[in-house]
């Protein structure tokens, strides 16, 4: 059991990377890796995010969305999957609004270092993203919870890379029409290419 | 700029001029991962256009009564509204491509093309030019989309539309399939590729250097 939770963290930190291997949370990554500060506060509020996210968007679907999960009320019949993006979403926008004022009240320190980036969060699509693989792949409570940490490590561990290169390139004569935005996809997609050596990895 | 936003202007400039993806880099997130068929990327772009559009025009409707405290809320419930739409629909009558979609459908909510459109645009503006507005982005992503996934279908498959073009070597024919094009890295490379193009040709949206290197200069040793 404990060697199937290893697994899975792994396969969801190197082999199904949210940034490298299906593009998720691309918008933030690619506009927020200038600077190596900006991006470990994020990653570190995306892997809290998605630990608390997945597994209660978990408990959501398996107790009042599925098919036939709302047979303790006396609807065994009711399928009501369809309103799962809106649930996931508002429970997204909820939980972050919510931490949001836990971590101004008790720890304002860590909410001074993520600053803008909290709100943010709430139109990341790797977050909404985890979600929606945590219910295609029917993971119960205990995986998606450790699917979420998971999946939100692999993003941070992403960004910082992308950050520190970055920070680097800056000082590189890159051609003129591909300075910014240009180079930056070309280093992600090597990057990406590096994070493909992983994949077939199982314990 | 006269007051009046003229439609040909807003539904046109998105395409080249103002892309969404090469130049406001928005909606990076689903794109990608969608483009090693050209018949999935012309759904996607579909949906991304059509949700685009309407939820612009809805969000100007009711722009000057949504409180500004909560209107990522209003914005979010309008935007997820209208993708369960979209799904429910492709699920009744295209359910293998809904499959081959999977989350990424899903993911539209969080395309930031949305999220920006009505934030930056609708807002300010009225129905009819936000609606265009809408459609001219979800055109220029739609774009993108196309031209990656035309070099990635072709080259790596041999075929566009899933018709066979270039008969691979597997077949019995002479082309040998390029199977980096199919794997995730070759989206970023092409992207980067096609922004390097558009940047050359206009070069008005070539970013200023973060660091200049100074001449050099030889100090007088003595």
């Amino acid at each position: 059991m404990f060697e199937h939770y290893i697994s899975l963290f792994v396969k969801a930190v190197f082999v199904e990377n949210m940034a490298l291997a299906f593009f998720l949370g691309m918008c933030t990554f690619l506009a927020l890796s200038k600077k190596m500060e900006a991006a470990v506060g994020l990653g570190i509020a995306v892997v809290v995010v998605l630990g608390i996210t997945v597994p209660v968007n978990n408990l959501i679907y398996t107790s009042l969305l599925k098919e036939g999960a709302l047979a303790w009320a006396g609807y065994p019949e009711v399928d009501l999957s369809f309103l799962g993006l809106l649930t996931y979403i508002g429970v997204i926008a909820a939980i972050v609004q919510i931490l949001e004022m836990v971590l101004d009240k008790y720890f304002p320190d860590l909410y001074n270092a993520l600053g803008v980036f909290l709100p943010l969060i709430t139109v990341n699509c790797a977050i909404m993203g985890a979600s929606l693989f945590m219910v295609e792949r029917d993971y119960n409570f205990g995986e998606s919870l450790v699917y979420g940490v998971g999946a939100g490590t692999g993003w941070a561990l992403a960004i910082i890379a992308l950050a520190g290169i970055r920070e680097k390139l800056k000082y590189s004569d890159v051609p003129e029409g591909l300075r910014g935005l240009g180079i930056t996809f070309i280093t992600v997609g090597l990057m990406s290419l590096g994070f493909m050596s992983f994949s077939g990895i199982s314990l | 700029m006269s007051s009046e936003i003229s439609i040909k202007k807003v539904l046109f400039e998105p395409v080249v001029s103002n892309n969404p993806i090469a130049l406001q880099i928005l909606g990076i997130c689903s794109a990608l991962a969608v483009t090693t068929s050209l018949q999935l990327s012309l759904v996607m772009g579909l949906a991304v256009s059509l949700v685009t559009a309407f939820s612009s025009a809805s969000i100007a409707m009711i722009r000057k009564q949504i409180p500004t405290s909560i209107r990522i809320i209003v914005q979010m419930t309008i935007i997820a509204s209208l993708v369960i739409v979209v799904d429910q629909i492709l699920r009744a009558y295209a359910y293998e491509l809904s499959k081959q979609l999977s989350v990424f459908v899903g993911l539209i909510i969080t395309n930031c093309i949305v999220m920006g459109r009505a934030e930056a645009f609708a807002m300010q503006n009225g129905p009819v030019v936000s609606f265009m507005d809408g459609i001219g982005n979800g055109l220029g992503y739609t774009a993108m989309l196309v031209a990656v996934a035309v070099v990635r279908e072709l080259l790596g498959s041999g075929t566009l539309f899933g018709i066979n073009i270039m008969t691979t070597i597997n077949n019995g024919g002479w082309y040998q399939p390029n199977g980096l094009l199919l794997l995730p890295p070759s989206a970023f490379f092409l992207i980067g590729l096609i922004i390097w193009g558009l940047r050359t040709w206009k070069a008005e949206q070539k970013e200023a250097p973060d660091y200049k290197a100074s001449a050099h200069v030889v100090k007088e040793a003595f």
